[in-house]
């Protein structure tokens, strides 16, 4: 009996505390920029694709639904030919982002994804890619990376020492 | 004598005088290391793969190299000793002082020996502030990448390319952290063996640019067994794929006959398949009666069975000349009296004559382990002088140099004339006689000077080793390397490479004759004819294919290549290329080994053995299995071919690397093909990897993913294989045939054929990078014979009434009254002029 009248009060008592329900779609929620939705693929800061097709997200990823195919252009610079996420898998773990060494793939707090044609949720490059650098402003892996691309000659890239001169003596 | 000793705990009992890291790595105790090399032994460089070793239980221990160290009874060796480890990150930590930050634009990651190396160390930061010293690449043309900045100064390539491989062109540049390794300048590696660079060196600065170009990361792969069909060495690669495409051509080890290196041509000819030269299209197949057949050397022994099925065996011949025909089948017959060797025997002996072959074109990887074979000279003097033979430098400056005694009997100066004691030029028809004058000096007759100094060489060696081959199409090197072999006694072996992969799987089917008596048949009896993945015209005189074909009722011609000879056929029937296919190479010892389908079969273009059931009009085998019993009971002779590899029910077996990822990305998995109806290995990951080695796939495991942890599936390092190396004789199999003479030379111009390692057949002109990467063709007169012909260097000769591949150039080195042809097969006489 005492039972029931507890929990008859501990309900009750709700019917004056201050509503939890929201009014979504009507009243978008306001989500921390670090929240973890849909996926976007972000430039460096001189607007270059930033992404450089290392596949490290793809090995990251739990369920498998990201495929990048390599490419490189003339100069040496890699890129993806083919980036690809399957949305109706992404479970939204942020792996890839963590895996990314050149900050190339964010998530954004973008989380209204739902569709009724399974093929549309296949991302593909041109949908990914944003305009801007997104988190990381200031980071360019070319200028930390060895490879030598168009406007980054050998020994130009940060912490970089001049090309050596094979046919100096010196000790 | 063996000895007992510890490691981490563990006792092992191993044979006297070895290295710590070789043992410990047998035992499965993984020590980091780069500079070491099951193949190349120790050089101390690294200084990467210190252990704690004390002389004796309870006695103090110190850090010393492993495999600098020789192993001794008692010796306890502990690799987890703290400070062994502290000593192995600080030594970590150097060598990545200047490395890249490149891992994710590197071909390298994700099969790379330093990152394993790095992370089994546990160095994850990089502690030092002052800048990287860094270094332009060079262009080293279209097979390899280079990127020095990624170099870590093991010394690796430089001894493989220099010491083991002989080639000229690479060197050390620079000093300390200023060490530069590459060429003087811009421009392809001369050495066929170059490509071996991308797995020998344990980081990124050299790698596949075939690979490179359209490239997956190595756990993304798949891994199929295969044969290289390059030539009769029969080397075991693995064919990497993805998304159906060729990603990647790998060694695959095996103890007896590749080991850890393959050449060029076996690592780039599988392009072909994705290459351009493709023959395709739609075909309604008729159904073929009273067919004449023309099997091939490039096609497996289950093609050219099923092709014998179809035109019964009175019919079928083999897709190459009579002379070349008969001389293959006395070859095998020859070989079947007595062991053959196998290339890792060929590495150990002591006294080699080679007769007529330009070994390094024609069957490059076995020139690759005679530059091996002329080191025991310097290996003996060194064990002597009591150095251990795994101590790489050491028993170089012990053995003074030392050559055991090569002598080369070539028509033109040869690419092993450097490591050679005796390098002698004889025109291709009096090979024979300075044969018969070393025999002559064998038996006590007399002989010239250097017949008797080659005599001596080789009666006084402990295991001679003769060498001949098809390479000239000449019938006296062949009988006069087995009569020599014979005179030496059982401790002599000989040697005779057949000019294809597929010539002896031909020549055991026992083809009724070659072109002309297919030619005499069908003037006989008409029919059409079949002819088999065979570009008759590089086979054969254009002249007689013509006449063939003029005889013929019908032409069809099944091959995965466009050649002239599809274009000539009233029916071009598109098949699988080998790479594509599953079947069985019989190889120069008679080893059958089987290779298998990198990708599901193409309905556009099933493999030649299916199409040639449907041509008779039956349903085609449902799988290989099932094929073979059907040769078996056809040819009961060939029974032990079946042995090649286990069966279907054996599976599955996965291809597919267990860390794939990106499966679902857009992708469809369950539409795509899965099993295969010829091998135990499916297209997934699912199931466990074979014990067997002829189902071999994958050889990584956890924290260890190169190339340079293969050692693993090895009963001991660089030996035999773990459940025993791939292949089985059939050679036994092979009929006897008569001793050959060759027909004497004639007044006219002989065609001499100028073989190149990177332009052997079909496949390597369709293959993409080999074809970027193969010299120009040649077309060479002595000058004096050009003076007499009134020929200029650069005139456009007309050959056999066809335009010569390339203008003339005069070379003082080719032998009188002959003429040099790239492209041609066999010596045969050649008319010039007419009209083309
Ligand atoms: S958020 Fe997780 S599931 Fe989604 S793509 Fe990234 S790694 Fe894959
Ligand atoms: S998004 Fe990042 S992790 Fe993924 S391929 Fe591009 S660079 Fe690599
Ligand atoms: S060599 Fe290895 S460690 Fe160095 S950048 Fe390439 S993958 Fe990374
Ligand atoms: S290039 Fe490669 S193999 Fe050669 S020394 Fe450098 S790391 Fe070693
Ligand atoms: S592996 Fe021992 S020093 Fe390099």
């Amino acid at each position: 009996m005492t039972g029931i009248l507890d929990q008859l009060w501990r309900i009750g008592r709700m019917l004056f505390l201050p509503k939890q329900t929201r009014g979504y779609p009507e009243v978008k929620p306001v989500l921390p920029p670090r929240y973890r939705a849909r996926i976007v693929l972000t430039r460096d800061p001189d607007g270059q694709e930033r992404c450089v097709a290392c596949n490290l997200c793809a090995a990251a990823c739990p369920p498998d639904c990201i495929e990048v195919v390599k490419a490189e252009t003339e100069d040496g610079r890699w890129y993806p030919a083919t980036f690809r996420i399957n949305f109706s898998r992404c479970i939204f773990c942020g792996f890839c982002e963590e895996a990314c060494p050149t900050s190339a793939i964010q998530l954004t707090p973008d989380f209204e994804l739902a569709d009724y044609d399974r093929d549309s949720l296949l991302y593909d490059k041109q949908d990914l890619l944003i305009a801007g650098p997104g988190k990381r402003p200031d980071y360019s892996y070319w200028q930390v990376a060895g490879k030598a691309i168009a406007g980054k000659d050998k020994g130009a890239g940060e912490n970089e020492a001049p090309p050596v001169d094979l046919k100096d003596l010196t000790p | 004598m063996t000895i007992k000793l510890k490691i981490d705990g563990r006792e092992v009992t191993v044979e006297d005088g070895r290295d710590l890291l070789s043992i410990a790595l047998e035992q499965g105790v993984d020590v980091p290391h780069f500079c070491w090399h099951a193949a190349l032994g120790s050089v101390g460089a690294c200084r990467m793969c210190a252990v704690k070793v004390a002389p004796g239980e309870g006695t103090p221990g110190k850090v010393e190299m492993a495999c600098m160290t020789p192993a001794s009874d008692g010796m306890v060796v502990d690799t987890t000793d703290a400070e062994a480890a502290r000593f192995r990150a600080q030594v970590i930590e150097w060598l990545m002082l200047n490395h890249p930050h490149d891992c994710a634009v590197c071909e390298e990651g994700g099969a790379c020996h330093l990152q394993d190396m790095v992370v089994a160390t546990g160095h994850h930061d990089r502690r030092a502030r002052g800048p990287k010293r860094t270094h332009r690449n060079q262009n080293l043309g279209p097979l390899l990448t280079h990127e020095m900045n990624r170099c870590i100064g093991c010394w690796r390539c430089l001894r493989f390319y220099r010491d083991h491989a002989g080639g000229r062109d690479f060197n050390a540049f620079g000093a300390h952290d200023r060490l530069y390794f590459g060429r003087a300048g811009d421009g392809p590696l001369d050495s066929p063996f170059a490509g071996n660079l991308a797995e020998v060196c344990p980081t990124g600065v050299f790698t596949d640019k075939a690979w490179s170009g359209v490239y997956a990361r190595p756990w993304d792969l798949s891994a199929t067994p295969a044969i290289c069909t390059g030539c009769s060495a029969g080397c075991n690669v693995t064919l990497n794929e993805r998304g159906g495409t060729l990603r990647r051509v790998l060694n695959r080890y095996h103890g007896a006959i590749n080991g850890f290196f393959l050449c060029d041509r076996g690592r780039w000819s599988p392009w072909s398949v994705d290459g351009p030269g493709r023959l395709t299209g739609a075909v309604t197949l008729p159904r073929v009666a009273g067919a004449v057949g023309l099997g091939s050397p490039r096609a497996s022994l289950e093609s050219n069975w099923a092709l014998r099925r179809l035109v019964g065996p009175g019919r079928f011949f083999a897709g190459v000349s009579d002379r070349e025909t008969a001389l293959t089948a006395r070859m095998a017959a020859l070989l079947k009296a007595s062991p053959v060797p196998s290339l890792t025997e060929m590495a150990a002996a002591d006294a080699i004559l080679v007769l007529g072959e330009d070994l390094t074109a024609t069957a490059p990887r076995a020139a690759l382990a005679l530059r091996q074979a002329v080191r025991g000279a310097e290996r003996d003097l060194a064990c002597k002088k009591g150095v251990a033979l795994w101590l790489d430098d050491a028993v170089r400056v012990a053995g003074e140099g030392r050559r055991s005694p090569l002598a080369l009997v070539t028509a033109l100066p040869d690419a092993l004339d450097d490591i050679a004691s005796f390098a002698i030029r004889r025109a291709p028809h009096d090979m024979a006689a300075f044969a018969a004058a070393i025999l002559a000096a064998l038996q006590g007759r007399p002989a010239d000077a250097e017949a008797s100094a080659i005599a001596q060489a080789l009666s006084t060696a402990r295991a001679p080793l003769i060498i001949a081959g098809a390479g000239l199409g000449l019938a006296g090197p062949v009988e006069a390397a087995a009569s020599l072999a014979t005179a030496l006694g059982p401790k002599a072996r000989l040697a005779l490479f057949p000019a294809e992969a597929g010539s002896f799987g031909l020549s055991l089917l026992a083809p009724a004759g070659g072109i002309e008596a297919a030619l005499a048949e069908l003037e006989r009896n008409p029919g059409p004819l079949v002819v088999l993945e065979n570009d008759l015209f590089r086979r054969a005189d254009p002249a007689l294919v013509e006449r063939l074909f003029a005889k013929a009722t019908q032409v069809i011609a099944l091959d995965h290549l466009a050649t002239e000879t599809t274009t000539a056929a009233a029916l071009a029937v598109p098949v699988a290329a080998p790479a594509e296919a599953a079947g069985t190479w019989v190889n120069h010892e008679g080893r059958a080994q089987r290779s298998f389908a990198f990708r599901p079969a193409d309905p556009q273009a099933p493999t030649a053995w299916r199409v040639l059931a449907a041509l008779a009009g039956e349903t085609p085998e449902p799988g290989l299995d099932a094929l073979l019993e059907a040769l078996v009971a056809d040819l009961p002779a060939l029974a032990a071919v079946r042995d090649g590899a286990p069966g279907v029910d054996h599976g599955p077996v996965p291809r597919a690397h267990p860390r794939q990822s990106a499966r679902t990305a857009g992708n469809h998995p369950d539409r795509a093909t899965r099993t295969d109806p010829d091998s135990p290995l499916s297209w997934t990951m699912e199931g466990d990897r074979a014990p067997e080695p002829a189902l071999a796939t994958w050889t990584d495991r956890p924290g260890l993913h190169s190339v340079s942890a293969e050692y693993a599936a090895q009963q001991w390092i660089g030996g035999p294989l773990k459940g025993g190396d791939p292949g089985v004789n059939v050679l036994h199999a092979a009929a006897d045939a008569p001793a050959l003479a060759d027909p004497p030379p004639g007044a006219g111009l002989l065609g001499l054929p100028l073989h190149s390692p990177f332009a052997a057949h079909e496949a390597d002109a369709a293959s993409p990078p080999l074809a970027a990467r193969a010299p120009a063709a040649r077309v060479t007169l002595h000058p004096a014979d050009a003076a007499r012909l009134g020929l200029t260097a650069g005139a456009l000769l007309v050959i056999d009434g066809r335009p010569a591949p390339a203008p003339l150039s005069l070379d003082p080195d080719l032998p009188a009254g002959h003429i040099g042809l790239s492209g041609l097969r066999a010596l045969r006489p050649v008319i010039l002029g007419g009209a083309p």
